[in-house]
C-alpha cells in the first residue's frame, strides 16, 4: 500500500466478505427449502429467501468493486484519494441502506414494504435483481455518483493510466446501465426490455470490464509484467466483450414479444459471448508465463489464476449451453439457468473479488502478504469453495435436464411440482455441495484471523539484500 | 552441405513470425469466427428458402456493392504499400499511403450510408424478410468493423506522421494493417454471398 487514502478500502471489503456469509446462509436455507417447503415457511417464506439471496450477492460484490476502486485508483494515479471522508460517509450510507433494506424484506411483508416506501409514486419493484424499494434504488445511485466524484477527481489530479481509464470509465457505466431499473412499464415487453439492460447490461457487458481491470491491476503487481502489455490485452477484451455483448443481448428476447430478427441476431452474437472469457483465461496465463518476479502472496496468484478458468466455465460455457434460441426454447426457466448463474456469478465476480481482497488485505493490514499458515487456510479455501460450487452447478445442471425431459420436450409433460419431485435428488446434492461450499466460506474467513507476515527464507533475504 | 543450407532456408520461412501483435490475430480470429458463423447460418437458410432469398436479392442494388468493393480493394492496396515503404525507412510515404487507405474507407462508408438510405426508402428492413435481415445484419455488423478500422488506422496514421515508426520497428502499422486486410476479406466474401451468389 503506498498511499495512506487506500485505507477506506478496508471497511468495504470486510463489510463485502459479512454480506457474502449472509447470502450463503439464506443460500443454505433457500436449498432446504426446495427439498422441504415447510422448513422455515412461514417466518422466511421462499421468495423473501431468494431476493435476499440474490439482492445480497449484488449489494456485496457492489461493496467489492467499490474497496477495489478506492484501493486501485490512489495506487495507479500515484496520489491521494480526493476526499478519504466522502469514502468513508458512502461506504456507511451504503451499508446502513442495505441493512435496512434487507430487515425490510425480513420483517415487512412485500406489498406493505411497497406501499410504504412510495412505490406508488414512481413503480419500480418486483422484478429480479431489482426488488430494492425506491429509496433505496436513489440511495444507490447517491452513491454510486460520490464514488465516481471522489475517483474521477482523484485521476483528474493524479497520473493517467489506461488502467485507471478502464477501471472509472466501467464504473461510470454500472452506473448509468442501473437507470432503466427506474422505468417499470407496464407493457411486460418494455419491462422486460428494461430489465435487461440493466441486469444483461451489468453482468454480460460492463462488470467484465471491471473483471478485467481488477485482473490486470493484480496481474500487473503480482508478476510484474509491464502495464503495456497487460493493458494491450485488455483493450483487446473490452473490444470483444462489447461487440459480443451489445447484440448478445438478443439471447433475452426469444419468444418474449420482441420481433423475431432477435432469435438469430441473439444467438448468432451469442457464440461469441464465450470468447472474451476465453481470452482472459490466455492472457491471466500467458502473463503468469512471462512473470519476473514469485510474489509472496500465493494465495493472491492462486485467485488470480482461478478466476479466469472459472469465469470462462461458468458465464462462457455454462452460458454457451442455454443462449441459442433452439435450445432456450426449452431450457427457458429451468435450473440450467440457476446452474450457470451460480457458476457465473460465483467465477466471475466473486471470485475476483476474493482475488482482490486476497491481493489488498494483508497490504491494508501492514504486511506484503500473510504468513503460509494464513495462506494455506485460504488456499484451502479456495479449493472447497470452487470444487462445491461446480458440484451446484452440475446438480443444478442434472435438475435442468430433468425438467427438460419430463416437462418441456415429453409428450405428456408433467407439472411444475411433480418435475419438481422427480429432481429432488438434484436438490439434495447441491443443498450438500452448499453445506460444503459454507465451510470453504468459513475456511477462508478463519485465515483472517491468522496472524503474522509472510518470512522469506533466509536466502530470499540475502538475494533481497544485495 | 547443400542440404543443410535449405534446410535452414526452409527453418527460416517457417519460423517467421506472424506480422503485426499477436493479441491482433486472436482478436481476428475471434471475428472471423463470428463472421463465419454467421455466414453459415446465412448459407444454411438460404437453402431452406431459395425461392425468398433469390427474388430479395434482387431490391437491392448491387451497384453500390461493386463501387465498395473496388474501394476497400484498393484501400488495402494503399495499406500494403504503406508496410513496404516502412520497411524501406521511408515513412513520409508511408504516411501518406496511409492516409489515402483512410480516405478511401471513408468513401466506402459514405457510400453504405447512401445505400442503406436507398434501403430504407425501399422498404428493406430487419422485419421485412428473412433475406433482408440477414443482408441488413451482416452490413451494419461489417459497416462496424470498418468504422473500428478507421479509428485503428487514424491512430497508426497518426504516429506514423509523427515520425514513431521505422525501417526496424513498425508493429503498430502492421498490426493495424492486418486488421483492415480482414476488414476487406470479409468483405469479399460478404459481398459474393449476399450481392452476388443467386
Amino acid at each position: 500500500m503506498k498511499y495512506q487514502t487506500q485505507k477506506v478500502a478496508k471497511p468495504y471489503f470486510i463489510a463485502a466478505l459479512v454480506l457474502f456469509l449472509g447470502q450463503i446462509i439464506f443460500g443454505l436455507i433457500g436449498g432446504l427449502q426446495y427439498v422441504d417447503g415447510t422448513f422455515l415457511s412461514t417466518v422466511l417464506p421462499f421468495n423473501v429467501v431468494h431476493m435476499s439471496h440474490t439482492n445480497l450477492l449484488i449489494i456485496w460484490l457492489l461493496m467489492a468493486f467499490m474497496g477495489a476502486a478506492y484501493y486501485i485508483v490512489p495506487e495507479e494515479a500515484q496520489t491521494e484519494l480526493y476526499s478519504p471522508k466522502l469514502a468513508i460517509i458512502t461506504f456507511w450510507v451504503f451499508l446502513i441502506a442495505a441493512v435496512l433494506t434487507i430487515a425490510g424484506y425480513l420483517f415487512v411483508p412485500y406489498a406493505e414494504l411497497a406501499r410504504d416506501t412510495g412505490n406508488a409514486l414512481l413503480p419500480t419493484m418486483g422484478r429480479g435483481y431489482l426488488e430494492q424499494p425506491l429509496p433505496t434504488k436513489i440511495g444507490i445511485v447517491l452513491v454510486a455518483l460520490s464514488l465516481l466524484f471522489n475517483l474521477t477527481m482523484t485521476l483528474i489530479k493524479g497520473r493517467k493510466t489506461s488502467l485507471n481509464y478502464i477501471l472509472i470509465g466501467s464504473l461510470w457505466g454500472l452506473a448509468l446501465l442501473f437507470l432503466p431499473a427506474f422505468y417499470f412499464p407496464t407493457d411486460t415487453v418494455k419491462a422486460s426490455y428494461s430489465w435487461w439492460w440493466v441486469v444483461h447490461g451489468w453482468v454480460e457487458g460492463d462488470w467484465e470490464l471491471i473483471l478485467g481491470a481488477l485482473l490486470g491491476f493484480i496481474l500487473i503487481k503480482i508478476t510484474g509484467v509491464d502495464r503495456e502489455i497487460i493493458e494491450k490485452w485488455l483493450y483487446i477484451i473490452i473490444a470483444l466483450t462489447l461487440i459480443s455483448g451489445m447484440i448478445g443481448i438478443g439471447h433475452h428476447y426469444y419468444y418474449i414479444g420482441a420481433p423475431p430478427y432477435w432469435i438469430w441476431l441473439g444467438s448468432v452474437f451469442s457464440v461469441l459471448e464465450p470468447l472474451p472469457f476465453l481470452l482472459l483465461m490466455i492472457f491471466a496465463f500467458r502473463v503468469f508465463g512471462q512473470r519476473r518476479r514469485e510474489h509472496p502472496n500465493k494465495a493472491a496468484a492462486l485467485w488470480a489464476k482461478g478466476t479466469p478458468i472459472m469465469a470462462f466455465l461458468g458465464a462462457g460455457v455454462w452460458g454457451f449451453m442455454i443462449t441459442l434460441a433452439p435450445v432456450q426454447y426449452y431450457a427457458h426457466g429451468t435450473n440450467f439457468t440457476a446452474a450457470h448463474g451460480h457458476l457465473a456469478f460465483f467465477g466471475a465476480y466473486a471470485m475476483v473479488s476474493l482475488a482482490i481482497i486476497s491481493y489488498a488485505m494483508p497490504q491494508l493490514r501492514g504486511r506484503e502478504a500473510n504468513c503460509m499458515k494464513a495462506q494455506q487456510w485460504e488456499m484451502a479455501g479456495f479449493w472447497i469453495m470452487v470444487l462445491s460450487m461446480i458440484g451446484i452447478t452440475l446438480a443444478l445442471t442434472g435438475a435442468g435436464i430433468v425438467t427438460v425431459f419430463l416437462q418441456r420436450a415429453a409428450e405428456n409433460p408433467l407439472s411444475f411440482m411433480q418435475t419438481n419431485h422427480k429432481a429432488r435428488v438434484f436438490f439434495w446434492i447441491r443443498e450438500y455441495a452448499g453445506i460444503a461450499f459454507s465451510i470453504g466460506l468459513l475456511t477462508y474467513l478463519a485465515s483472517f484471523f491468522i496472524p503474522g507476515s509472510y518470512e522469506y527464507s533466509e536466502e530470499s533475504k540475502k538475494a533481497l539484500n544485495h | 552441405m547443400p542440404n543443410t543450407h535449405s534446410d535452414s532456408a526452409v527453418q527460416q520461412v517457417v519460423l517467421q513470425p506472424l506480422p503485426g501483435d499477436f493479441a491482433i490475430w486472436i482478436f481476428i480470429f475471434a471475428e472471423l469466427s463470428v463472421f463465419a458463423i454467421f455466414f453459415a447460418a446465412y448459407a444454411i437458410t438460404r437453402n431452406t428458402h431459395l425461392e425468398l432469398f433469390n427474388v430479395a436479392q434482387t431490391h437491392i442494388n448491387k451497384t453500390y456493392g461493386y463501387i465498395n468493393t473496388i474501394l476497400l480493394l484498393t484501400s488495402s492496396y494503399c495499406v500494403a504499400i504503406a508496410n513496404r515503404y516502412i520497411k524501406e525507412g521511408r515513412s513520409t510515404a508511408c504516411t501518406r499511403f496511409l492516409a489515402y487507405a483512410m480516405m478511401l474507407g471513408a468513401a466506402f462508408l459514405a457510400v453504405k450510408i447512401a445505400e442503406f438510405n436507398n434501403d430504407f426508402a425501399n422498404g428493406i428492413t430487419l422485419s421485412s424478410n428473412l433475406f433482408d435481415m440477414f443482408y441488413i445484419s451482416l452490413t451494419v455488423f461489417h459497416f462496424m468493423h470498418v468504422i473500428m478500422g478507421m479509428v485503428i488506422l487514424s491512430v497508426v496514421t497518426y504516429k506514423s506522421y509523427k515520425g514513431k515508426y521505422n525501417a526496424t520497428e513498425h508493429t503498430g502499422i502492421e498490426t493495424g494493417s492486418v486488421y483492415w486486410h480482414m476488414v476487406d476479406l470479409v468483405w469479399i466474401i460478404l459481398f459474393s454471398l449476399v450481392y452476388i451468389l443467386h
